[in-house]
């Protein structure tokens, strides 16, 4: 840092190098980097540039993929649901007709949108993403500045390769000590969220620092950038460090030779500067952190599993009737014990927690044990990379041994836009991201948690401390 | 897609005193597969409007004849989670004009004034104020002024000053979008990529 120049957070390092022209004080253009695209949010974008007589600015600098509407099962065969055969080949059609990069379905490559972008190295410190997706923050664990976009911009960005935006407020969410045993970044994420609220960060883009955090391999940094839409954020990252430099290299899209060196030095440069200053700063700490379920309907209504659900005198009165909505909706009732309720679907996968730690965690811990009858479980990798992965470390058979089944990728019960819906009235735990009311299926009542916790759930049946399995074992 | 001018309204109002109306409920995901943006207003908060089987839900402010207008009143953080611009297309194309909340979460907020919805911000307490006018009669009217940024409670003679972007501002009064603007500007940016050395 030059001494007489302001000290920076990363956020503004990185969003002031990306302005092309400021439009009035508050509002500039702003140069995107990498944009990602999907079946879903993407035919109107493409339709829409059609209808100007426009075409796609520089398509080398998108890539696309289909995973939202696609089966999790069979995926050789044509698509069984008519609408989503057509989203796809529309998808199909625009990439091939504009020149666009596709992961299709079959791809190798083919995964959920911000799980492939990481593993293949696309996805790299210091850079603008954007895609048609709200929880592209998760590619904020990587030092970007990567958040969702409606299908108006995501047409702007393929006009243009251009944003206009207001720069967002900056927040840094400090976490330090020592995650215990048998708890996840899940866990840490899910514990913020219900300290904030879902929307505490509204207006906000957010940096996650601290010890507790510099802990965490990528993949689990992923799971809390992932998450950071759901108080509210812009979007939500990490300053890369050598955890970061050590997962991007050697990747398929990572900088290789001269390039990855000149790269490097400039990704050093992107920590926030000591004495920089946040319009909020927050302070946690994971000892406090026990493992979190959901029992409402948006994420912030979470709780350590030990904890009962509050009665109406703990919330504010104004809240009372959505609160009343809410749990009415989950058939829960005020102070309700959560450990013990009677779960019927587990579902393992997502861009949240459907990456290889994931399934290994749920598969080590299910080794050897049996899933309980009443469970009917999802188990689905997040890419086809990490399905090749998990059953070249046998997890398959393992999950196999247990009663469970390794699926296909895709986002698949995450929002149930496949044929994998929850039925309506039954109690899924769930380690996607959402627990809006039917969110994954019309009427079906989802309890976010960790894959440990849904590894303990599909176990037993009800909702189980994962803690309890590891105090008798301590094998993991 | 250029957008409808908007400049004032005067409307009676829907009022919709619900929390945290995430984009899921506006626009539920299975209604996600369509391939062009028309057609989204018959399946705006499709699952609180109706029951399974399409019955009308009695209870459910849309399906009730007292409330009507071009005005949608909602709890705070409106349009809280999935980016999905649906969200946006399905309570324009039912004939929203304006959504009135005491917070909104910023992807929705962007998404509707792209399609020349106009999400008005006003405090706690003046929203209070407009579910009270709304309960006592429900042919309230509401007086949104762009060029002046304020809201009204037209019977009550009380207004409160709303925020926006010059820009956005400007873009609404006249119609304008965005990538008008964007393509416009390709020679700046082009210039802009080549002098960013690490433009990869
Ligand atoms: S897994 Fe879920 S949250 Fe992630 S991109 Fe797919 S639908 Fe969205």
């Amino acid at each position: 840092m030059n001494s007489n120049q302001k000290p920076k957070t990363i956020i503004d390092k990185i969003w002031d190098k990306h302005v092309v022209k400021a439009i009035d004080p508050e509002t500039s253009v702003f140069y995107i980097d990498r944009h990602f695209i999907h079946e879903v949010t993407s035919p109107q974008a493409f339709s829409g540039l059609n209808n100007r007589g426009l075409k796609v600015a520089r398509p080398h600098k998108t890539v696309a993929t289909a995973d939202h509407n696609i089966p999790t099962q069979n995926q050789h065969l044509t698509i069984h649901d008519e609408l989503s055969r057509l989203q796809v080949n529309t998808l199909n059609k625009n990439c091939a007709e504009n020149g666009i990069e596709l992961y299709g379905l079959n791809h190798p490559y083919n995964g959920i949108v911000h799980v492939i972008g990481p593993e293949l190295g696309i996805t790299q410190p210091g850079m603008t993403i954007v895609c048609g997706d709200s929880h592209t923050s998760t590619h904020g664990a990587f030092g970007t500045i990567a958040f969702g976009i409606g299908t108006s911009e995501v047409e702007m960005v393929l006009a243009s390769q251009c944003l206009i935006l207001s720069k967002p407020k900056r927040m840094r969410i400090n976490v330090d000590g020592k995650l215990g045993k048998g708890l996840k970044s899940k866990d840490i994420i899910l514990y913020i969220i219900s300290k904030i609220s879902a929307s505490g960060a509204t207006g906000y883009f957010v940096e996650f620092a601290g010890s507790a955090i510099r802990d965490l391999s990528m993949e689990a940094r992923m799971t809390i950038c992932n998450m950071s839409i759901e108080m509210g954020a812009r979007g939500g990252l990490i300053a890369p460090d050598q955890t970061t430099y050590d997962y991007i290299k050697g990747r398929e899209m990572a900088p290789k030779g001269e390039e990855w060196d000149k790269d490097l030095a400039y990704w050093k440069t992107l920590p926030s500067d000591p004495d920089a200053v946040f319009d909020k700063e927050l302070y946690f700490d994971a000892s406090d952190i026990e493992p979190m379920i959901t029992y409402g309907t948006n994420p912030g209504m979470g709780l350590g599993i030990s904890e009962k659900i509050p009665t109406l005198d703990e919330i504010e009165p104004q809240s009372h009737a959505s609160f009343k909505k809410s749990l009415e909706y989950m058939g829960h009732s005020p102070g309700d014990e959560m450990l013990g309720k009677k779960v019927d679907y587990v579902f393992v996968g997502s861009c949240t927690n459907g990456r290889i730690e994931d399934l290994r965690a749920f598969a080590g811990f299910i080794k050897g044990k049996k899933k309980a009858e009443n469970i009917t479980a999802w188990i689905v990798p997040g890419s086809k990379q990490v399905e090749a992965q998990a059953k070249k470390e046998g997890l398959d058979k393992i999950l196999a041994e247990a009663g469970f089944e390794l699926r296909q990728p895709g986002c698949s019960a995450c929002l149930a836009m496949n044929e994998d819906k929850i039925p309506e009235g039954k109690y899924a735990v769930s380690t996607s991201n959402r627990n809006f009311e039917g969110r994954q299926g019309p009427g079906a009542r989802t309890m976010l948690a960790s894959p440990l916790t849904a590894a303990a759930v599909a176990i037993t049946g009800r909702i189980t401390d994962p803690r309890e399995f590891l105090l008798e074992t301590e094998k993991i | 897609m250029p957008i409808e001018k908007f400049v004032k309204l005067t409307s009676t109002c829907v009022p919709l005193p619900v929390e945290n109306v995430d984009t899921d409920q506006i626009t539920p995901a299975r209604f996600l597969k369509a391939t062009t943006r028309q057609g989204f207003g018959n399946k705006l908060f499709f699952d609180w409007r109706y029951a399974p089987g399409g019955k009308p839900r009695e209870d459910f402010v849309l399906n009730n004849p007292e409330f009507s207008g071009s005005i949608l009143v909602a709890g705070k953080n409106f349009g809280s989670g999935s980016s999905r611009e649906h969200a946006a297309w399905a309570l324009y194309d039912y004939g929203f004009k304006v959504v009135v909340s005491s917070f909104f979460a910023d992807i929705f907020k962007s998404n509707a004034l792209n399609n020349g919805l106009l999400p008005v911000q006003v405090s706690e307490d003046f929203i209070a104020r407009i579910f009270e006018a709304i309960e006592k009669d429900s042919k309230t009217t509401l007086t949104v002024d762009l060029e002046n940024q304020t809201i009204s409670i037209d019977s009550l003679q009380i207004s409160e000053s709303f925020e926006i972007s010059a820009y956005k501002k400007s873009c609404l009064l006249n119609g304008y979008d965005d990538i008008d603007y964007l393509v416009s500007k390709s020679a700046e940016i082009e210039r802009w990529e080549e002098a960013d050395t690490l433009n990869a």
